[in-house]
């Protein structure tokens, strides 16, 4: 027990303290900063405007359609179709709307956009949604519904009420936030395995090359040498987890302060893909205030110790597989390829599974993949984020932990007999096939 | 010190260690010697708790060997051997003392001594990958013996050394054997075994071929010759006595005759008024008995190799 912890001493001190420890360990969380800042910083300053010259000759929209500041602007204009194109060209307008003097709303006729250039799809969307809802105010008007009764359609909100069993209340923004926590944990799960997986293959590959894996092994046995260096690499993850957590964090808090122009555009911010149904969610419910109310539904106490027991389980689960791999290894890193697919699979298994989790945490699939221990890490995490028991009841999260455990002792049994053997066979290239035999030799 | 009884190791179908047994005295200098593949590191990898027997028992000082408790007192320097390049000398030093159960006052204290013995103190903070090959050959023989072990096991340890490092570390290796420490020694260098080991054993195809001290082996080796230098150039004489094998201008190397004395020979050139300047024994090398053993097997011990591999 001493030994594995010298060994974990040791491994935990020489990484921490390399520069490129600091380095990363600083400048991830800057470079993830400044990423955000330059994307906010653009957003704002971005002159990148959609024009549409508009030649309504049915005055449809009596002269007035709802600009989207910054981004889309409509301009009535009074000339031709043939102009209106010379205009596209020379890049006057982006688009043109014509709407002929014939144009019956009522019998459905549609309005239609000329273009010079392909239209985005959040653009698209805009011009659509804005379009369509002054067509919908006529449509209605003129089957003789008053403006009052419009307006009072129009402004109730949340004409269904989502509630789970438990009387929670399932509001969009919750399920947003749900889904953007799960996706995140669930991601930085997955980075986990993959980055401190191969740091522990690494540092066996290391041991093995510099043939210094035999004089170690005269005075700890195989066993301590595995298990104290993946304990250190783990410890080596767990405090730099807690130096970006703090860092993004204060981050987080600082930028406002600094630029106290960004607070209000940060909620209109076109989040990265795996955010942007959360984005949505938080749009369309009204901004920054829900999405607050929607934080606070979020069990981050749970989350949170069931994100670092994921994190302990899935990281040695995965390492002691990682360290056998690595063991097997020799000078040629190449070798290692081959032996890292079977491996690799179960992880990228496990996100497909996640992403599909997070939208619904209750199919089946997401339960076969929260409890199947080599996805389970992955998996539960966008399960969870969901909360209890309306992501996952507490018996399967008891199933999965337990499996989690027994699986993590099985693989690193498997392991440690591929590793023993592994680490002092020089020169020679070897097969699955024979890391299958080595496992299940007596010793 | 160490008595091994029919150890067996076997490697899937191969055996790489059948049935060997002997036994290494307190305190003295044992040689375990043998061709490439003669399961020499197999049998090494036994004694020092890293691979287990298949068949056949380790009595360490008196008792049964425990790999677990044991390790602390034996120092294994590999043939396969390094370092952490990365790390600093003084640190590493400290980190495998420390596995080896000394405590970190105890550790200082004696890398304290070893360096300044073996004029290391410079080295501290420096890396090994700043070393040179010998320099880290000095250092891997600090680590091995650091802990003053009672048994300090040696896989080529000159391979490597320019002959000052090596007779620094076999001065060491002397000292060592003479404050009570036992060493065993492999190699396939056959003089240094020659001159350092009080015993040898010779192992080949994970048999034991030969036991004995190296005195005793030359004996039993011997092949009756003896080499003359005379005052005066000399025709090869012919007698039944013994017959020339090799003959200069003035010197004779004989085989004797089967129940001929070594003074029956001085005889024949003393009555033949021949002044003898010179007269001895010509014991055979290591080197030779070893050839003239292994020679004969070479051909399966290439085959157990390359199926090996």
């Amino acid at each position: 027990m001493n030994k594995i912890l010298l060994v974990a001493r040791r491994e935990f001190l020489t990484r921490v303290q390399k520069k490129t420890f600091l380095l990363t360990t600083i400048g991830v969380p800057l470079l993830i900063a400044a990423f955000y800042a330059a994307l906010i910083y653009f957003q704002i300053k971005s002159t990148d405007h959609f024009s549409i010259a508009v030649l309504d000759q049915a005055n449809v929209f009596s002269g007035k359609l709802e600009n989207k500041k910054n981004e889309i602007t409509f301009k009535f204009v009074q000339s031709d179709t043939t102009t209106l194109k010379k205009q596209l060209d020379n890049h006057t307008y982006e688009a043109y709307i014509y709407i002929p003097a014939g144009f019956d709303i009522t019998r459905g006729d549609s309005v239609e956009l000329r273009s010079g250039k392909t239209l985005g799809m959040l653009t698209r969307e805009d011009i659509e949604r804005t379009i369509g809802k002054v067509l919908e105010e006529k449509r209605l008007l003129m089957l003789n519904v008053s403006k009052a009764q419009i307006d009072s359609i129009q402004h109730q909100k949340d004409p269904i009420k989502f509630t789970s069993v438990s009387g929670q209340k399932e509001t969009d923004s919750k399920v947003g936030i749900s889904y953007l926590v799960g996706m995140i944990a669930g991601f930085l799960i997955y980075i986990i395995l993959f980055v401190y997986g191969t740091m522990v293959m690494r540092g066996v590959m290391e041991e093995k090359v510099s043939r210094i894996a035999e004089v170690i092994v005269s005075s700890v046995k195989p066993f301590q040498l595995m298990m104290g260096k993946i304990t250190g690499i783990g410890m080596v993850g767990l405090v730099q987890f807690l130096i970006w957590f703090l860092l993004v964090f204060g981050i987080q808090f600082a930028l406002p302060l600094i630029f106290p122009e960004l607070a209000s555009t940060v909620q209109q911010q076109p989040m990265p893909s795996a955010g942007a149904q959360a984005a949505n969610a938080v749009q369309s419910s009204g901004g920054l205030s829900h999405f607050m109310e929607g934080l606070q539904t979020i069990n981050f106490p749970l989350i949170i110790g069931c994100f670092i027991f994921y994190f302990l389980g899935g990281y040695f689960l995965y390492s002691s597989l990682f360290a056998a791999v690595g063991s097997a290894v020799n000078e040629d890193p190449q070798d290692a390829q081959s032996l890292l697919f079977p491996i690799m699979m179960p992880i990228i298994f496990a996100i497909v599974i996640m992403t599909k989790a997070v939208n619904d945490p209750n199919s089946s699939l997401a339960i076969f993949g929260s409890l199947f221990p080599f996805t389970s890490p992955i998996v539960m995490m966008a399960r969870i984020a969901h909360g209890i028991p309306e992501g996952v009841t507490v018996a399967q999260l008891i199933i999965s932990m337990v499996l989690l455990i027994v699986t993590f002792l099985g693989t690193t049994w498997v392991a440690a007999k591929i590793y023993r053997i592994g680490i002092l066979m020089y020169g020679k290239k070897i097969t699955w096939k024979e890391m299958i035999k080595w496992t299940f030799r007596k010793s | 010190m160490l008595d091994l009884h029919h150890l067996q190791k076997h490697y899937s179908g191969q055996k790489a260690v059948n049935d060997i047994s002997f036994s290494v005295k307190k305190g003295s200098i044992f040689g375990l010697l043998g061709p490439n593949g003669a399961g020499k590191t197999t049998l090494l990898r036994m004694i020092t708790g890293i691979f287990y027997p298949d068949q056949g028992e380790i009595i360490f000082d008196g008792k049964p060997f425990n790999p677990l408790k044991d390790v602390q007192q034996i120092g294994y320097m590999p043939e396969e051997r390094g370092l952490y390049k990365k790390m600093k000398i003084g640190e590493q030093v400290m980190y495998l003392a420390q596995l080896k159960g000394l405590s970190k006052q105890e550790a200082q204290q004696k890398i304290k001594y070893w360096f300044e013995k073996l004029e290391m103190q410079t080295w501290w903070n420096k890396k090994v990958e700043d070393l040179s090959k010998g320099m880290s050959q000095k250092l891997q023989f600090v680590v091995t013996v650091l802990h003053e072990p009672k048994l300090i096991i040696l896989d080529e340890p000159f391979s490597g050394l320019d002959p000052m490092n090596a007779n620094l570390i076999k001065d060491e290796i002397y000292s060592l054997a003479k404050k009570g420490s036992t060493i065993i020694f492999s190699t396939h260098r056959m003089e240094q075994v020659e001159e350092i080991c009080d015993h040898i054993v010779l192992m080949n195809l994970g048999s034991k071929m030969l036991d004995g001290t190296v005195q005793d082996i030359k004996q039993q080796f011997k092949e009756n010759k003896f080499y003359i230098r005379l005052a005066e150039p000399i025709q090869p004489p012919e007698s039944s006595l013994f017959h020339v094998v090799d003959h200069t201008e003035n010197a004779l190397t004989v085989k004797l005759q089967e129940g001929i004395l070594s003074n029956d020979v001085l005889q024949y050139f003393i009555n033949q008024s021949q002044t003898i300047e010179s007269f001895h024994e010509i014991l055979p090398s290591l080197n030779d008995i070893f050839i003239h053993l292994v020679e004969g097997t070479q051909a399966t011990a290439r085959a157990f190799q390359s199926s090996n591999n």
